[in-house]
């Protein structure tokens, strides 16, 4: 993976002095990040038992959150459906479904994406690996606690927040520390000089993870001030935990899988540090004419439009890594899901920036849009670049291929086709609601009915994605159960060839 | 970036930044805010209620505060008689102000709907008194029984939406509910501190007193 002589094969350029400083830094200090294959593998090696863990657990959840989102997504169409279960009603089925993904599908998979990473980036084997694994094993006790509670009718009432207090969240603290002291002692024990800008992204997410948790939890806040946190909270659990992760996720593959080291240090810089001052200022855009002060929320309204900066910054960054190389999607599933996660990024991103101004929050706020934009966030962005993770970390783990291109393909079209029925129609239906309960000559009875159509369209939508999510979670056992004779001779997906470069260094056009 | 040392310390600033500037700073500044005259602590059954709504979510689709009337219509709407302060909510722990209105605003709900009847039969079957609703129903916050004990409150239920026999009694629990979402009227003024901020969001509010 000669990634050095891909320069010249880039189109003639206006050479300047930041220009060749901005290429410096991303080539040379990549080229000592950067691993062969035979010390990948070890390195994979030293963190594969935690990495394995976690996706297993985080598939289990993965599934379990899909039936729990069903069942909330019918009870919109058929509001007795197992109306008389008192565990199964709306209000604890929705918070269930939503714990459950965010908790335990994606922290758990972003734990497992984080610990295989750092061996790799830091060119060190895994530091505390069994502090690792103990980690990923008390948060989940503590998910699974908090969610049994949750359903039994024990909540700590905020949104994001609604697991017990004193029950599930000092598990998640502990575990999440376990996992972020292994993360830091690697980061610590490392070999290379320059800190790749994925390490920034997952090294930072776990003091950020622990502070903004244990903040939102502190039982010392009452009235407005508790809305305060609770939205401070919750934006930055997005913010500072499931993007930041999945960013440096993104900012690891793309480069490995199109052979080509990303465009711009200076952007990546501006990505991140961005992100870190802006983001972390946007929650009361959930509060936008709510009893604040007034100055909070102008200043998250603020802040919300300055995230068009790093937002752009890494839209740019990651698109210009891969421009030109499209083509590699035919060959890495892994990418498929990647490129399409970090367009969603961008997109779900400016979608945000949009709902936070007022003129638009007035329509959509309180409506179905914000499920819409949630699910282009969580799932869109940060399932899609999980999906494709697994699908690149777990064959070098388990040293087979996966066995079937078509239940991938599968996977693809039915989780793709149905979250963009489910944005589009449920974001569509959101504004019509909106709209209708914006006109006090409208009974109220007029928003309700005109979200009932699309609350329609998003349960079908469901019902394709679970499918999606079954077949995948078969794949990743039938992968697992498969024999090691069943190795094929040239394997579609296992090491994909960066397409213009070969291994001698020489390059090539296709 | 070559040091692991500026990552953490660069890192844990900006949090920390936005920590004081969204919650340090507004919880000093709010920590005077006294509630309003009119405004009565909850009773014990209230809040016995208030847990029973925050344990079966109902701030999933509820929300509970009026919005400024400068961009919104929440007081044409009839929700409420002015936009709601931070002093209507001095009892409110944890907030309730909700993020969705699948269904209706709440924070005067008690104004609207006085009636207690009508809350318990509609949380029993929303459907036996709104139609085209898509609440869900709580059958299980009443007790079904064969007869009911001299001192039951029976709920008197349209036959369609009625069990074949036997009688359904109301619990403490859904009483509770009720009389939570009874006590639920912040239509008192709040002269002094009315907030008009004249262009909307932008405007510079004051502070603590918006």
């Amino acid at each position: 993976m000669a990634v050095e002589n891909s320069q010249s094969t880039s189109e003639p350029r206006q050479e300047n002095v930041v220009e060749n400083a901005t290429r410096r830094d991303s080539v040379i200090d990549h080229s000592k990040v950067r691993v062969n294959v035979a010390e990948a593998a070890r390195l994979d090696r030293s963190s594969r038992f935690p990495v394995l863990l976690g996706f297993t657990l985080a598939i289990i959840w993965l599934l379990e959150g899909t039936l729990l989102g069903d069942i909330a997504s019918f009870k919109f169409d058929f509001p007795d459906f197992l109306g008389s279960q008192e565990y199964l009603t709306f209000g604890r089925v929705r918070p269930a479904h939503l714990n459950a993904m965010v908790y335990g599908w994606a922290s758990t998979a972003m734990f497992a994406v984080s610990l295989w990473m750092m061996p790799r980036l830091c060119r060190t084997p895994l530091q505390w690996p069994g502090l690792a694994t103990g980690g990923i094993i008390v948060w989940n006790i503590g998910v699974y606690i908090g969610i049994v509670l949750l359903m039994a009718g024990v909540t700590d009432g905020l949104e994001w927040l609604e697991m017990d207090n004193t029950m599930a969240d000092p598990l998640l603290v502990i575990g999440a520390a376990m996992v972020g002291a292994s993360i830091w002692k690697t980061l610590a024990a490392r070999n290379v000089d320059h800190l790749y800008v994925s390490v920034w992204y997952v090294a930072a997410s776990y003091p950020w993870l622990a502070i903004i948790f244990i903040a939102g939890n502190l039982p010392i806040y009452e009235g407005v001030e508790s809305a305060a946190i609770n939205w401070f909270y919750g934006h930055n659990a997005l913010g500072l935990w499931l993007t930041t992760i999945n960013l440096g996720l993104i900012y690891y593959l793309l480069p490995k899988i199109v052979g080509r080291p990303i465009y711009s240090y200076w952007l990546s810089l501006i990505g991140f540090w961005g992100l870190a001052l802006f983001y972390s200022l946007n929650g009361m855009h959930h509060l936008i004419g709510g009893p604040m002060p007034s100055w909070m929320i102008a200043t998250s309204i603020t802040a919300s439009i300055l995230m068009v900066i790093p937002v752009v910054a890494v839209g740019i960054n990651q698109h210009m890594t891969i421009a030109g190389r499209f083509g590699a999607m035919r060959y890495s599933p892994a990418l498929t899901f990647l490129v399409l996660s970090a367009m969603a990024y961008t997109a779900v991103s400016l979608q945000g920036i949009l709902t936070a101004l007022v003129n638009v929050n007035r329509v959509t706020h309180f409506t179905h849009w914000t499920i819409a934009h949630s699910h282009l966030g969580v799932y869109m962005f940060v399932t899609m670049s999980l999906f494709g993770g697994i699908y690149y970390i777990l064959p070098r783990l388990i040293g087979r291929e996966w066995p079937s291109a078509n239940m991938i393909r599968a996977h693809f079209l039915l989780v793709g086709l149905g979250m963009v029925i489910y944005v589009v129609t449920l974001g569509g239906g959101g504004v019509m609601q909106g709209l209708r309960m914006l006109d006090p000559s409208l009974p109220f009875q007029a928003s309700v009915e005109a979200a009932k159509p699309w609350l329609l369209t998003r349960s079908f939508a469901a019902v394709l994605i679970s499918i999606g999510h079954v077949i995948f979670a078969a794949h990743a056992l039938m992968l697992v159960l498969r024999g090691r004779s069943s190795v094929p001779e040239d394997p579609p997906f296992f090491f994909v060839r960066p397409v213009l470069v070969r291994n001698d260094g020489t390059t090539h056009q296709p | 970036m070559t040091r692991a040392i500026i990552l953490f310390f660069g890192a844990m600033a900006t949090l920390l930044f936005a920590l004081v500037v969204l919650i340090i700073l507004p919880n000093a500044m709010m920590s005077n805010v006294e509630a309003p005259p009119d405004l009565k602590p909850y009773t014990q059954e209230e809040l016995l209620g208030r847990q029973v709504y925050i344990d079966n979510g109902c701030v999933y689709c509820h929300s509970q505060q009026v919005r400024d009337p400068a961009f919104t219509t929440d007081v044409a709407r009839g929700w409420g008689s002015r936009p709601s302060v931070p002093a209507d909510y001095v009892f409110d722990k944890p907030h309730l102000l909700g993020t969705m209105r699948t269904g209706p605003d709440l924070i005067n709900v008690g104004v609207r709907l006085p009636d207690a009847q009508w809350h318990l039969l509609h949380l029993y079957q929303p459907r036996a008194l709104v139609p085209w609703s898509i609440m869900p129903p709580y059958p299980f916050l009443f007790e079904h029984k064969e007869a009911a004990a001299p001192d039951d409150t029976i709920l008197t239920i349209p036959e369609a939406y009625a069990p074949e026999s036997g009688v359904v009694v109301v619990t403490d629990e859904a009483r509770a509910l009720v009389a939570y979402l009874l006590a639920l009227k912040r239509d008192y003024p709040v002269s002094a501190q009315a907030p008009t901020p004249p262009e909307g969001e932008t405007g510079e509010g004051e502070g603590a007193t918006k």
